[in-house]
């Protein structure tokens, strides 16, 4: 009777451990969900007008903005990718912020833009901006812009400056210095 | 002994004088042109292999010159609004003329080959030209494809009159509301002045 009973015991003790670590693996299981739903959530990127995004470019705030317009099907654009990615990593302590702003075509976003940034892991933050009248916005980001991409505004309360060019690493980041400082 | 000093003196000088002044040729090469400006001719090669150039077209008034490459998406985009430009003015003395200013060494896409492939299927019933010395898009100014320069003819010289857009929407063609280029050309061609000189659209860089 005792061993049966301590079998039976033993028995309950070990289903307790089993659902206990299933449980654990069903938090670990919610945990990796969450993160996976933040992904999803992070990677369903707003597709904005103009007017909706223009307050990106007058804010009054300490924080140096460095703005990108870049498409998938731009290969400069995606060259360079990696050296905003840089920028935010390597300024997430001071008030730098990284945006960037994806041309692609409203029917391709779905299709190229969202399986694009989710593949690279992009930590920077990535808005289409979905607005045809490309002529009425271009010159409300800078009186300069032709309208080539890739093209970057980097600006603060002090100052402002556009450039319709690519970048390498260090030449970005030496813009950015003389900015901040 | 003086020539000694003053000769290695006068070259420095020489030479301080020719850098500074290539220094401002470049930067008057960098800007391109403006509207008002006078075009040089241009004489390059077109995808049938003859050469062409602004002096071949005796009778025109004027020229629809664009920039434009063969992948670009904003440029593929536009490739039926081109050719309906040229349909409906090259009759009336505004021909189209297409140059594609990106070396195919920085961007594969844009061989020569692939430039007579892109004619043929797309039917351009107007020149597709090679910027062999990717000078000639520099001497324009144009920083994009594609960019519409349209040049009217005034006492045998071509002046730019207008710069910039198609249209006013590059991606959509149903929904283009602003025909930008086709108005800047009837307003010539009843004597009128352009009333919108310059627009923007987006575009691919030029690929040199």
């Amino acid at each position: 009777m005792n061993k049966l009973l301590l079998i039976a015991c033993l028995f309950l003790f070990h289903s307790c451990l089993n659902s206990s670590s299933e449980t654990n693996d069903k938090t670990e299981e919610n945990t990796s969900e969450l993160n996976e739903s933040k992904s999803i959530i992070k990677s369903t990127i707003p597709s904005l007008s103009f007017s909706e995004i223009e307050p990106f470019f007058r804010r009054e705030n300490d924080t140096t903005y460095v703005i990108n317009f870049w498409a998938t099907w731009c290969k400069p654009c995606i060259k360079e990718l990696p050296y905003f990615e840089k920028i935010t990593e390597n300024y997430k302590d001071q008030k730098v912020k990284v945006v960037l702003i994806s041309l692609d075509f409203p029917k391709k976003v779905a299709s190229n833009l969202i399986p694009f940034v989710r593949k690279r892991n992009i930590k920077s933050e990535v808005i289409h901006l979905n607005d045809s009248d490309a002529n009425t916005w271009i010159p409300k980001v800078s009186e300069e812009w032709e309208g080539a991409i890739p093209a970057t505004l980097i600006y603060n309360k002090q100052e402002r400056k556009f450039y319709e060019r690519s970048f390498t690493y260090e030449e970005l980041e030496n813009e950015l210095e003389n900015i901040l400082n | 002994m003086e020539i000694k000093r003053i000769l290695p003196q006068t070259f420095l000088v020489l030479s301080m004088v020719f850098i500074l002044s290539s220094f401002m040729l470049n930067e008057t090469n960098i800007k391109g042109y403006e509207i008002g400006d006078e075009v040089s001719n241009i004489d390059l090669k077109n995808v049938d292999e003859t050469m062409v150039s602004f002096l071949d077209y005796k009778d025109a008034k004027g020229f629809i010159v664009i920039f434009t490459c063969n992948t670009c998406p904003y440029s593929v985009a536009s490739e039926d609004r081109i050719n309906q430009l040229d349909a409906e003015f090259k009759s009336k003395g505004y021909p189209v003329i297409a140059i594609n200013p990106n070396n195919p060494n920085v961007q594969p896409d844009d061989t020569f080959v692939l430039m007579q492939q892109k004619a043929k299927e797309m039917n351009f019933t107007f020149p597709y030209l090679y910027d062999e010395s990717h000078s000639v898009y520099a001497q324009f100014g144009a920083t994009k494809t594609p960019h519409v320069y349209l040049l009217q003819k005034e006492k045998g010289k071509n002046i730019v009159k207008y710069i910039g857009a198609i249209d006013d929407n590059v991606r959509d063609e149903s929904a283009v509301k602003d025909h930008f280029l086709a108005n800047a050309v009837n307003e010539l061609l009843v004597g009128k002045e352009v009333s919108v000189k310059k627009t923007k659209a987006i575009g691919c860089s030029v690929k040199v």
